[in-house]
């Protein structure tokens, strides 16, 4: 059974729910506080969503240099998985591990509604249950999951197959309909050049269980932990995508 | 020597700033119609103890690229003043 850390900042909110995700689904999940510095032997590492340091000066900006995150990057430095979810993506982009930001949604408000989105990358730690364009929906709620990156970088990680999640394509009379943030080529989720990093705006653990409506995230959670436990290595190769 | 640094942030030019927008759009509604090209940035001060100017200087403009800008998607200006 993998070890799985849900890192909590003071203003994580989603944190309960991603360890009763990782434990519905058979991985040994347990907390980490923001001022640990070591993650307890874990062999995928979570940053959940929520609004860490209540989102000052920039959403994971200051979270990005809590103690706990040099472990965090060692971890992913050495290819364990590592997925950031909504505010856990914002940091994983302030800190560099991601390229890119993620700035205040096109239409200024705060939203919060299921959306569809096409799974673009299954050679990813967090994506490999899922069919390559498997249409799922998800929940997002964010005030700032606007994706943004320089040319270079959208086109590095168009070229590499790095977008892991896009919305579903808009249609002419609603741009900004169905991606709900108005980021750029409809970018819901990115990874890392070896697949380890996963950074995604939609809220898997807030679709696993039917009573919720969604069962669409499942493939979030078994995928790392399917393939921790088909490996007697827990760690992901570092293949280059695309 | 401690010194008085204003930092002003501003979103980079060309990348959509819905703020600005949002902003400009009210502006117009309560008839100011030659307002044009807003744009929403963010304002911070803070002293700096330092053996110099340049100093005070340099160590402010570390403080920006690490932590006070996101050079992804911000510009930054410096003003350093004597206390």
């Amino acid at each position: 059974m993998p070890r799985v850390a849900v890192v909590r900042f003071p203003g994580s909110n989603c944190d309960f729910d991603t360890l009763r995700a990782v434990e519905q689904y058979g991985g040994e999940a347990y907390f980490v506080w923001h001022r640990d510095t070591d993650l307890n032997r874990a062999d995928i590492v979570i940053l959940p969503g929520g609004f860490s340091y209540g989102d000052y000066l920039r959403a994971g900006a200051i979270a990005r240099f809590s103690p706990i995150m040099q472990a965090v990057q060692r971890h992913a430095a050495e290819g364990g998985p590592l997925l950031g979810v909504c505010n856990g993506f914002q940091i994983l982009c302030e800190a560099h591990l991601l390229p890119g930001a993620l700035l205040r949604n096109a239409g200024l408000t705060f939203v919060s509604k299921p959306v569809d989105v096409t799974v673009e990358q299954v050679d990813t730690a967090f994506t490999c249950d899922y069919e390559p364009g498997a249409r799922l929906r998800l929940p997002v709620a964010h005030g700032e999951g606007r994706y943004i990156a320089s040319p270079d970088t959208l086109r590095m990680l168009e070229a590499e197959g790095r977008v892991v999640l896009r919305y579903v394509a808009a249609t002419e009379r609603s741009p900004f309909q169905p991606n709900p943030n108005g980021s750029t080529n409809h970018i819901a989720g990115i990874c890392n050049a070896a697949g380890n990093i996963v950074g995604i705006m939609p809220h898997p653990e807030r679709a696993i269980d039917r009573l919720l409506g969604m069962t669409g995230g499942a493939g979030f959670f078994t995928s790392p932990i399917s393939s921790y436990e088909d490996s007697s290595n827990p760690r992901v190769s570092t293949n280059e995508a695309g | 020597m401690t010194y008085r640094v204003h930092v002003r942030v501003m979103p980079r030019t060309g990348l959509l700033d819905p703020q600005g927008q949002a902003v400009e759009h009210a502006l117009t509604a309560l008839g100011f119609e030659e307002a044009g090209s807003v744009r929403v940035g963010r304002a911070i001060e803070l002293d700096v103890d330092a053996g110099s100017r340049d100093e005070a200087e340099a160590r402010a403009r570390q403080m920006c690229d690490k932590l006070l800008a996101n050079p992804v998607t911000e510009d930054y200006l410096l003003k350093v003043e004597d206390e």
